[in-house]
């Protein structure tokens, strides 16, 4: 019977034709303007080819002309979830080719500002894939508890999203008197509230059949095409710049770095499920012992980098980014390149998602957590 | 390995090429034409085991166009950035390492985009941000007269 | 008993009687006809309406909000003005669509919520047919709006449309096998299809009670065929917002969209309006056993309000589903169907049967 049914199915005359959908650059379960050109057959994706560049900006072009303080603006652009991390790269990079050490109080700010920006980015990452998943109810609870955390950078700097806190040298303003006690209350609370996640999505059997072993990607194929982040270390591949390059006050803290086994779409779940508790503990580490001292160093009015090429990385929310700074000695620099962690993740979606349904391309997606100025830059 | 060892080890492996300790991490240029076979040497050696590409970007020099690639061992844990020059501003061609590490196969293409340089073998080599009208815009003597106001 | 003081017979006897003395048999049928097709066409309306409504509050409820507030008093007239701006909204019918189908497609859908509505008894004598196979006409006539959605998926020469389209039309043939034979399943306790006689029958006990293990598990299958032949969450695959924009009414404007969208919240109703007459007694008041004084009381609520309550009961389980589990995907939904509900269903009428048969029901 089987044999029939296979035979039936491979004849030309049954045969369906495939098409070609386009998914975007406008579609909800995109997040953003990417255009997924998907070539189906029936309900099956047979190729995934991503078309980016709508919101290319130009950045890299754009910091040729701009003197380092200004470039550290743009980057905030770009993966505008982990913008914190990706000023404190640049800074960090600015920093090396200087050689100046920060106080110790700037990197201990700067540690807990990018966990508390890392939960922020993994709180909407979850909210988001809920909804793409069809689980609405999940996105009003995730952005809920979001806001607690953006009330506090607002607090901190003034701004929710592109926060523009690190500076070449430290950060802009010394911490608010109350952080300490509001993230302190923010870890209290938030630690009641994941179970409530879990038992919303993660423990729910129509989720778990949605995600369980769809879109395995192996640990040699994440390593092949660059795929870090959570979504990396879901296959086991153990990319975590915080524990093999550590920076800021990652060195003074024990943490565990998160590597999953499966690679499939409810690995990468979990994975970022368990982040967020790893970083309620890195947090508690730090937030009662930050030094006193200077928030920031005295640099000179116009930064000038020596000659050279100096790279840095840092862990964003997403996943490795990177910084490649080219200087001729002059206040701006020569060439600018930002490794993203987004752009290295996108293409891998092709990889895995043959053979799926097109529902399962947008939990692939979902579980990707693509931001797509990171991607387009 | 140490980046020390590294070095002397690259430098026994590759006489041609020019190794030197970086302001952070080991540098090696190599020439294009060995370009592909040093890659696939630097992926396979046991010792070396490159097998992750963290970065690949082009650089427009003054009197070459470079090709930079920021490699890393995931098992051995080392750091390594190999350079390429291709002094022909008009027709830069350097030769794909996209069969090596599948993730180049989009930073080249977005290295083609932006720089304007053909990679040999490459599959798919299409522009990745910009439509057909643009130039090269992270060349250093492109010139857009819409877009760009010179101040 | 108390409660037949609320049974609307004398009033329509009245209103007919009235009226064949007056005028000729055909006008009397004539008026009758128009007064019955004015008050659906009204119920429709208002009913879907205020459907929308209660979604949206009961929505925001589980989603920690207010929902809409601003527009009357708690947001009462916001469904009412979102019905006027669909109302004045242009009809955008694309270049390339089939445009007869794609005109007759949001007709045939709302079509059938009209047809079904005409057999169901709000409440004592307030039930405009009353065949002797009311139950097969429910289940053949909810059948023809998937023809509506293959319809609107297929003229809108849209690619996401047509795999709503054809996701919705698998669902729904599908599902309709469990909602039948759910339904047959009771048919074999009353021994009838006539509606009002099934109701009548719970008269000394709802049929959920009555046919215990069997009537509760075809309850549970009705009520999950039911939402899925609804194509509402977690089964709303053919409008999947994720997947496919809006699925089958992606090209769809206007009063257009409003067909859909108001024929989604009316099938709601009947769903659970079958359910409440089938398992849960129609307008019948709950009794418990023979405690005479609260059976009293509860006989003095009448049965239109017992009717809706019920009704409101399974469409806040419905709403209930869909704000809470994620969506399913086809192939899942087909095996729940095929693998899972229609074998337990076929069972459970062999329960049924025998049980009918040695007379263990109460």
């Amino acid at each position: 019977m089987a044999e029939i049914i296979e035979k039936l199915i491979t004849t030309d005359e049954i045969k369906t034709d495939e098409y070609l959908v386009n998914m975007g650059p406008q579609h909800p379960s995109t997040h953003g303007v990417l255009r997924l050109l998907v070539k189906l057959e029936g309900e099956i994706v047979h190729n995934v080819e991503p078309h980016i560049g709508y919101i290319h900006s130009g950045i890299e072009k754009m910091s040729e002309a701009l003197s380092y303080p200004q470039i550290i603006h743009l980057t905030d652009r770009m993966d505008y979830l982990s913008a914190h991390m990706n000023n404190e790269a640049v800074c960090l990079c600015i920093e090396d080719a200087l050689q100046v050490q920060v106080p110790e109080r700037v990197k201990y700010i700067r540690t807990i500002i990018d966990e508390l920006q890392r939960l922020a980015s993994h709180q909407l990452w979850w909210c988001a894939s809920g909804m793409d998943l069809g689980a609405l109810t999940a996105f009003f609870y995730g952005l809920r508890d979001r806001e607690d955390i953006l009330d506090i950078f607002e607090e901190t700097c003034g701004a929710r999203l592109t926060l523009n806190y690190s500076v070449p040298g430290g950060v802009m303003f010394d911490i608010h008197p109350n952080f300490q006690a509001k993230v302190k209350a923010f870890i209290k609370k938030f630690r009641k509230i994941l179970p409530e996640y879990d038992k919303l999505l993660t423990g729910n059997i129509i989720f778990q059949n949605r995600t369980k072993g769809v879109g395995i990607l192996s640990k040699e194929d994440a390593i092949a095409y660059g795929v870090t982040g959570p979504t990396g270390r879901a296959s086991g591949f153990s990319c975590d710049v915080r524990k093999h390059h550590p920076y800021s006050a990652y060195p003074y803290i024990k943490f565990d770095e998160k590597v999953g086994t499966d690679g499939d779409c409810f690995m990468r779940w979990k994975l970022r499920m368990d982040e967020m508790r790893e970083s309620l503990n890195i947090i508690e580490q730090l937030i009662d012992n930050i030094p006193e001292g200077d928030y920031a160093l005295k640099m000179k009015g116009v930064i000038k980098l020596p000659e050279g090429e100096f790279y840095q990385r840092v862990e964003t929310a997403r996943g490795e980014f990177g910084v490649y700074i080219v200087s001729d000695g002059k206040k701006n620099p020569y060439r600018v390149k930002y490794r993203s962690p987004g752009f290295s993740n996108l293409f891998a979606i092709n990889h895995i998602a043959k053979k799926w349904k097109i529902a399962d391309l947008v939990a692939i997606m979902a579980t990707f957590d693509l931001v797509i100025p990171d991607i387009d830059r | 390995m140490t980046n020390e060892q590294l070095i002397e080890h690259l430098s026994a492996a590759f006489p041609d090429a020019v190794v030197k300790q970086g302001k952070q991490y080991p540098e090696i240029t190599v020439s294009k034409e060995i370009l592909h076979a040093f890659m696939k040497n630097l992926k396979s050696d046991t010792k070396l085991a490159f097998d992750y590409l963290v970065c690949e970007s082009g650089v427009d020099y003054p009197a070459f166009i470079q090709v930079v690639y920021h490699i890393e061992s995931t098992s051995l844990q080392h750091f390594l950035i190999v350079k390429c020059n291709t002094e022909n501003r008009e027709t830069a061609v350097l030769d794909t390492v996209m069969d090596i590490w599948p993730t180049a196969e989009f930073h080249e293409r977005e290295i083609y985009d932006l720089l304007g340089i053909t990679f040999n073998h490459h599959t798919d080599l299409r522009r990745l941000f910009l439509d057909d009208t643009w130039g090269h815009p992270l060349r250093k003597d492109f010139k857009d007269d819409i877009h760009v106001v010179e101040r | 008993m108390a409660f037949e003081k609320y049974d609307f017979t004398p009033l329509t006897q009245a209103i007919h009687k009235a009226l064949i003395e007056n005028v000729s048999p055909l006008l009397t049928l004539i008026i009758e006809w128009t007064i019955i097709g004015v008050l659906f066409l009204l119920f429709i309306a208002v009913f879907g309406l205020l459907l929308v409504y209660v979604e949206r509050k009961v929505c925001a409820a589980f989603q920690q909000r207010l929902g809409p507030m601003r527009v009357g008093p708690w947001g009462l007239l916001q469904t009412i003005a979102d019905f006027v701006k669909l109302l004045m909204k242009e009809l955008i019918t694309p270049k390339s669509v089939d445009k007869f189908l794609y005109n007759l497609a949001p007709f045939i859908v709302i079509i059938v919520p009209f047809l079904t509505i005409s057999v169901i008894p709000f409440a004592p004598g307030l039930q405009a047919l009353d065949f002797d196979i009311g139950i097969f006409f429910v289940t053949a006539v909810s059948s023809v709006g998937v023809i509506g959605v293959l319809l609107a998926g297929w003229a809108s020469n849209n690619k996401y449309s047509l795999i709503g389209g054809m996701r919705s039309g698998a669902q729904i043939v599908s599902y309709e096998l469990s909602v039948g034979m759910s339904l047959i399943t009771m048919v074999i306790l009353a021994g009838t299809m006539q509606i009002s006689e099934i109701v009548e029958m719970q008269r000394g006990g709802w049929f959920l009670f009555k046919g215990h293990i069997p009537a509760v598990i075809a309850f549970f299958i009705f009520v999950i065929a039911g939402t899925a032949e609804t194509n509402r969450g977690p089964f709303d695959l053919a409008e999947a917002e994720s997947e496919l924009t809006a699925g089958f009414h992606t090209e769809y404007s206007g009063i257009k969209f409003a067909f859909f969208f108001l024929a989604e919240y009316i099938n709601l109703f009947i769903v659970s309006a079958m359910a409440t007459i089938v398992f849960l007694g129609g307008w019948m008041p709950f009794h418990f056993g023979d405690w005479a004084g609260f059976n009293n009381v509860m006989d003095f609520i009448p049965g239109l309000i017992w009717f809706f309550m019920k009704v409101f009961g399974i469409i806040f389980l419905i709403m209930w589903f869909k704000w809470t589990f994620p969506r399913l995907r086809i192939d899942q939904i087909l095996t729940l169907e095929w693998k899972y509900l229609l074998p337990i269903n076929l069972f459970n009428i062999l329960l049924m049967a025998t049980m009918v048969l040695l007379g263990w029901h109460w």
